[in-house]
């Protein structure tokens, strides 16, 4: 409302001054030059790397050299036969897969929850943000001492309870790591899709609840018949930036784990760590991490279909 | 009901609290529960201690990572600030039919994960010559900070009503006239968001300072604390979690309060203004 005029001003704008019409005034001009930063900084700093890392995984380059030589499939065909970027590969998608599906349970069931109204409602809702907004190095520090090898007050606790005989090494048993950095992956995502979903919940339209109470619906016939297929597109949503963020996750994996124990809970991306940089092998590692392009592509492709989707619906 | 609220609650906070009370306890009340099952870990059985914390300040870099974190994220958020708005502004208003699959091209890239670009970035870093410089993180930091605020800014353009410009157009007034005297100050809110966003995202990302800082004084807080602290095999998890802590809470904090304007920028900023 800054140019609401006085009154008794005239309608009409005085006449345009001539002279005072610039370049930056044609908007042809204007649009693309207000443009061209951002779209230069985007193709130079993640367009070309991009494609550098492309062409690096075609290469046998080392870290500190900076001769590039071309050494076609060689790398992949390496990976292929190579036991621990299998293992990588899978962890990657188990962790994704098996992450998301308890997310969208919880998260379904934490949004719900938060949905009725009660006292607290606020405080709650910004308490279960936390683990989405606190930084992931951090936080992964606490569940690393939460974890811990001796002091684990899980332990402790599954102790006391009667529920635990011997002692978990959480972080020396294979199943066990496993466990752990899928707690930390449900943890980390599912108040996000919390949030998410509980805003879709708001956008269902009050008529059709009341209907379907007056229709002598339940709980559960309602969640089902109603809430659930409506939810689907933002649910869809939530999950699949979730995968985003298990998939390319680095520093739960890495904090936790390291990879190990005998590089048994390698992802992509830590793997693509260790020979990269580690092992100083930037062939090797690129071509690790290219694997993640077609589970990105994928999940980029459902995510911009579903949004559209739930914009129609909308 | 309260009952699923409160357990929802209790795994979200438990490590939160985790931190807080590791952070004030006394050594000895830390590492005897693992021989003494009658010792208690969830509380404290001794009383509290200043110890960790006094550590952390003043026999640790911490301060040190925390400067250099401001540095870091002032820088990050100037040049976001100076690249996203004027392409936001741009895309909701000058561009035209292309702009929409443009500024949907430009949320894409969000999506090309630092785990993908951390090596070419290593190489492109060296070649440069900014190992172990912060300002190897200036230069790569806005390619995730770019991409989700100019989606923002976007949004918030959008959101203008056109006519007040139209009126300022009408006026005689150049288009970056309008642009400075009424876009900009109604879009204040938009940009404080996306300082906001770029200065929370600075201080969370981790691989990149990884790859790149190995020298600890030029450490980033989210980088020194996990990597730094942790001396040979010990873990100091008094100091540790101190860190985390003060750390992690206010930029949770701030981060969520935003939290409803970046859910609504994510699935809105695609509907048509």
């Amino acid at each position: 409302m800054a140019l609401r005029r006085p009154a008794e001003a005239p309608l009409l704008a005085p006449a345009v001054r001539p002279g005072r019409r610039t370049l930056a005034d044609r908007e042809s001009v204007l649009g693309p030059l207000l443009l061209a930063p951002a779209l230069l900084y985007v193709i130079l700093l993640v367009g070309v790397p991009f494609f550098m890392a492309i062409l690096l995984s075609f290469s046998s380059a080392v870290a500190g050299g900076l001769e590039f030589s071309w050494v076609g499939f060689r790398n992949f065909q390496v990976l292929l036969s190579d036991g621990q970027f299998h293992r990588a590969l899978q962890n990657t998608l188990r962790f994704m897969i098996l992450s998301q599906l308890l997310v969208m349970v919880l998260a379904t069931a934490a949004a719900h929850v938060l949905d009725a109204a009660f006292v607290g409602k606020r405080l709650v809702r910004s308490l279960l943000l936390l683990p989405w907004a606190a930084p992931v190095a951090l936080s992964s520090m606490a569940w690393v001492w939460i974890f811990d090898s001796t002091f684990s007050v899980l332990n402790w606790t599954a102790k006391k309870l009667g529920l635990l005989q011997g002692w978990w090494y959480w972080f020396g048993d294979p199943a066990l790591a496993t466990v752990a950095i899928l707690t930390v992956h449900v943890w980390r995502t599912f108040p996000f899709a919390t949030v998410v979903i509980l805003a879709g919940m708001s956008a269902i339209p009050q008529e059709i609840k009341e209907a379907a109470l007056m229709d002598g619906a339940g709980f559960w016939r309602r969640l089902f018949h109603v809430n659930l297929p409506m939810l689907l597109p933002v649910v869809a949503v939530a999950v699949l930036f979730g995968l985003v963020f298990t998939a390319t996750d680095f520093s739960v994996v890495w904090l936790l784990t390291r990879g190990g124990p005998y590089n048994s809970t390698h992802v992509l991306s830590t793997l693509a760590f260790q020979r990269g940089i580690l092992g100083a092998s930037l062939g090797q590692g690129a071509a690790v991490a290219i694997f993640l392009l077609p589970i990105l592509l994928v999940v980029a492709v459902l995510l911009l279909r579903v949004a559209r989707r739930a914009e129609v619906g909308a | 009901m309260y009952a699923a609220a409160l357990a929802f609650t209790l795994f979200a906070v438990f490590p939160f609290y985790w931190m807080l009370i590791t952070a004030f306890k006394q050594n000895r009340d830390l590492y005897v529960g693992a021989t003494n099952l009658q010792h208690i870990p969830w509380i404290f059985n001794e009383p509290p201690t200043l110890y960790h914390v006094r550590l952390l300040f003043l026999n640790t870099p911490y301060l040190l990572w925390l400067r250099n974190t401001a540095f870091v994220g002032a820088l990050v958020v100037l040049i976001t600030l100076l690249v996203a708005v004027p392409a936001g502004y741009s895309l909701a208003r000058l561009a035209g039919r292309w702009g929409e699959r443009l500024g949907i091209g430009i949320f894409l890239t969000y999506l090309v994960p630092p785990t993908l670009l951390f090596l070419p970035f290593a190489r492109l870093v060296s070649w440069l010559g900014l190992q172990n410089s912060l300002w190897a993180l200036v230069l790569v930091y806005p390619t995730f900070t770019v991409p989700f605020c100019t989606w923002l800014m976007m949004g918030f353009f959008r959101s203008v009503p056109r006519e007040l410009e139209e009126q300022g157009l009408v006026d005689g007034y150049s288009r970056l006239a309008v642009i400075g005297k009424v876009v900009l100050p109604l879009a204040v809110p938009g940009m404080l968001t996306v300082v906001i966003f770029a200065f929370t995202l600075v201080l969370q990302e981790f691989i990149y300072a990884l790859t790149f800082i190995s020298q600890v004084d030029r450490m980033t807080i989210s980088l020194g604390v996990p990597v730094a602290l942790v001396r040979g095999d010990v873990f100091y998890w008094g100091s540790l979690m101190a860190a985390c802590f003060l750390t992690s809470v206010p930029i949770a904090v701030v981060y969520s309060a935003f939290m409803d304007r970046f859910i609504a920028g994510l699935t809105a900023g695609a509907v048509k203004g």
